[in-house]
């Protein structure tokens, strides 16, 4: 579903991402582990389109799609969400009427008609009721004011609006405590179908204990340095990344 | 390309995206070139005044003559050749339309084009409830909606009918608020205005329905001064919303238009203003220079004025819209959306002079600036020795947009009562990247982002607008700032 051939990318003229391979079927969670600047939210940014973020080689398809050099709103139509680990403010946009325009955007580059009002409110509703979110939370301004964990619910709940193919959550679990946590991989994980694939970053291992990945990758220097089972995040929360790094470079 | 670099050459790009330019074909029966003594009698002829207005608007011309055009505004433009324009332009019509059938049909396709199908809003009347006095070029076409006002006894007709039918009402408060003098574009103003809007709304009546105007400049070369004075007295309550289109055109075209406002004793006036003039092309050249006098007078105690505008258009605009607070415990309260694109060059705000005891003003103004605009707030916040526990809130928000375009905030604040608190607060922002990139990545194309982020940036403001208006001015603050980034 995604994948990703050589990908050289750089930021303010320094090369971050150096020759990245990475594969993920759909249906699958794959998790991207890494130490702090491996390269780990540049893949994320890169992946979404965002400016500055410059292609200088190798490949990235989703379904077949190369995203290259597309915007980041038509890598959204073709079905890219990008869970934000730091959700931006909004002021003075209700979440309401994001969530609506975001829809209807897609539904528009999609050959889709837009939703009229009534059945858009009946969608949100649907969906606020199966992730147990208070309506209350789409009339303040996005994310304004937004505790860490309401910042995560929304992006959980605009994931569950948009219907994304394949989900990138960059470091989800930042700013979370344990049951906000909890309520959050709860909602991803009833995001999780054989149609949809998932890439999750994180640093630690404490997330995938929620959020079940099918195979773990470590990022380092901007290259995956090793992949393997669930069980390769439980051996770096042991280890560390020091240990793993050593026996790569040696 | 850089980020901002891209943002800049995209702002270039903007230019040939109005959309309501076009300009209607109708013969204009004009007025000779210039300005002259015999240019106003030739007005106050067409338009069949008594001798009482033809030697005021005399006075003024002659007051005009010595005073000088101001310039302490932050805006620069090439001096206006007075001589050079036409003060008089009607659309030919043998008789005055007795209903909208009788108006020519091309006026009305303009109209529909500006999406205010006359016909149809006769129909919903009982829908949206909005009375629409349409003012095509400088003489009134059509006026709707007067039977129902008739009811509640509210007069609202053009200012020219007002001189005809309610001589007195217009004798009394013509100039009471805004005096002859008081600036050089408002005595122009006097002098030559051709038309406009009148209300008065009697003791204690609610106005039934918002009333509205749309304004439209069209005949090439013309300036236009409207004229409009509104009046509620004690105890009643009116909303007024002046909304505006023009279409393109070459040459740069001066209005000056004067909007007197009078509150009694607990009266409520809420006065909007959409304005959307034709800003002129990437280079400013063919905008409207728009120098507006806008004053209440909240004679009364316990009256309130409420100011909301949203302005967009024009190549310049200087217009405060000012509330004297005279009537103890009355409020003024200013709503302000600003935004200015290209060679756009804004300097508005408001004054509010507190006269009476425990007088109150709110202030809220939001300033947007892309491309190479210049975007100004000039507010003056007056508290006299009798304005004994005056009080004033003000709050000046700047939204920047690209790196070539300035805001700039002029609070002049002048308290000669120790009782009195005046309070400012001023913000300066750029339009985030990370906003536009979250927004972007939720699918919204990079223009409605920005617009999406505008309008929240301003909500405080457009909450302010009647409903019926709130909507539209949202999609014109996107429409305005098409191409404003990449």
């Amino acid at each position: 579903m995604l994948e990703i051939n050589d990908l050289r990318v750089s930021v303010e003229g320094k090369q971050i991402l150096k020759g990245l391979n990475l594969s993920v079927p759909a249906g699958e969670v794959h998790a991207i582990m890494g130490p702090n600047g491996a390269g780990k939210s540049t893949l994320a940014y890169a992946l979404a389109g965002r400016e500055g973020y410059e292609h200088e080689g190798g490949s990235a398809k989703l379904l077949g799609n190369s995203i290259i050099g597309l915007d980041p709103e038509d890598r959204a139509a073709l079905g890219l969400f990008l869970a934000f680990q730091y959700p931006v403010e909004i002021p003075g946009v209700a979440g309401m009427t994001f969530l609506k325009t975001a829809l209807n955007s897609m539904r528009v580059a999609r050959g889709q008609e837009e939703l009229s009002a009534l059945d858009f409110l009946k969608l949100v509703r649907e969906r606020l009721k199966s992730l147990g979110i208070d309506e209350a939370m789409l009339k303040r301004p996005v994310n304004v004011g937004f505790s860490g964990g309401e910042k995560k619910r929304n992006e959980v709940l605009q994931m569950a609006m948009l219907e994304p193919k394949f989900c990138v959550l960059d470091e989800t679990d930042s700013g979370l405590d344990i049951d906000a946590l909890k309520v959050v991989a709860d909602g991803v994980n009833a995001l999780r179908s054989p149609d949809r694939g998932m890439l999750v970053i994180t640093h630690y291992q404490r997330l995938l204990d929620y959020i079940k990945p099918d195979r773990v990758h470590v990022l380092a220097s901007g290259q995956i340095v090793k992949s393997g089972g669930p069980e390769l995040a439980l051996q770096l929360e042991a280890e560390g990344y020091g240990e793993l790094l050593k026996e790569t470079a040696a | 390309m850089s980020a901002t670099a891209e943002t800049i050459a995209d702002v270039e790009k903007l230019g040939d995206r109005y959309k309501y330019g076009f300009v209607t074909e109708i013969e204009s029966e004009t007025a000779p070139k210039g300005l002259s003594e015999d240019v106003i009698r030739f007005i106050s002829a067409k338009k069949e005044e008594p001798d009482w207005l033809l030697e005021w608007r005399l006075q003024a011309y002659a007051k005009w003559q010595k005073m000088t055009e101001p310039n302490w505004a932050k805006l620069g433009y090439p001096p206006i050749d007075y001589q050079d324009s036409y003060y008089y332009s009607a659309p030919k019509q043998k008789d005055a339309p007795k209903s909208l059938d009788e108006v020519d049909p091309e006026l009305l396709e303009t109209y529909a084009k500006l999406g205010i199908p006359l016909k149809e809003q006769e129909m919903l009347a009982g829908v949206r409830n909005v009375a629409v006095d349409a003012v095509f070029d400088s003489v009134s076409v059509a006026t709707t909606f007067k039977a129902k006002l008739a009811e509640a006894g509210v007069i609202f007709c053009s200012i020219s009918e007002a001189v005809r039918e309610y001589p007195d009402l217009v004798r009394k408060y013509l100039g009471s608020v805004v005096p002859q003098d008081d600036n050089f574009f408002a005595a122009l103003n006097c002098a030559v205005y051709t038309d406009g809007s009148f209300v008065y709304v009697p003791k204690g009546v609610k106005c039934p329905m918002e009333l509205s105007t749309y304004f439209r400049i069209n005949a090439e070369n013309t300036g236009q001064f409207e004229r409009t004075l509104i009046i509620a007295d004690e105890g009643s309550y009116v909303s007024y919303l002046e909304g505006c289109t023009a279409p393109m055109r070459d040459e740069n075209q001066l209005h000056a238009a004067v909007v007197e406002l009078v509150a009694h004793k607990d009266a409520e006036i809420k006065y909007s203003t959409v304005q959307n003039w034709y800003p002129g092309d990437e280079n400013g050249k063919g905008g409207i220079y728009n120098f507006v006098t806008k004053r209440a007078l909240c004679q009364g105690d316990r009256s309130k004025v409420m100011w909301t505008q949203v302005e967009t258009g024009s190549a310049i605009t200087w217009k405060y819209p000012s509330c004297v607070l005279q009537g103890d415990d009355s409020q003024g309260e200013f709503y302000s959306v600003a935004i200015a694109n290209n060679m756009q060059q804004a300097d508005t705000g408001t004054k509010m002079i507190h006269m009476g005891k425990r007088t109150r003003s709110r202030i809220i103004s939001k300033g947007i600036s892309a491309g190479r605009a210049q975007n100004s707030y000039r507010g003056l916040v007056k508290m006299l020795p009798s304005a004994d526990k005056g009080r004033n809130f003000t709050q000046c928000d700047s939204l920047l947009i690209g790196d070539k375009c300035g805001a700039h905030t002029f609070p002049y604040i002048e308290s000669q009562n120790r009782s009195a608190r005046v309070e400012h607060e001023a913000t300066t922002s750029k339009i985030s990247e990370d906003q536009l990139f979250y927004c972007r990545q939720r699918g919204i194309g990079e223009e409605e982002a920005v617009a999406l982020v505008v309008n929240g940036f301003c909500r405080e403001v457009l909450q302010q607008l009647p409903m019926e208006f709130a909507v539209e001015a949202q999609k014109l603050v996107g429409i305005s700032l098409e191409g404003s980034v990449g």
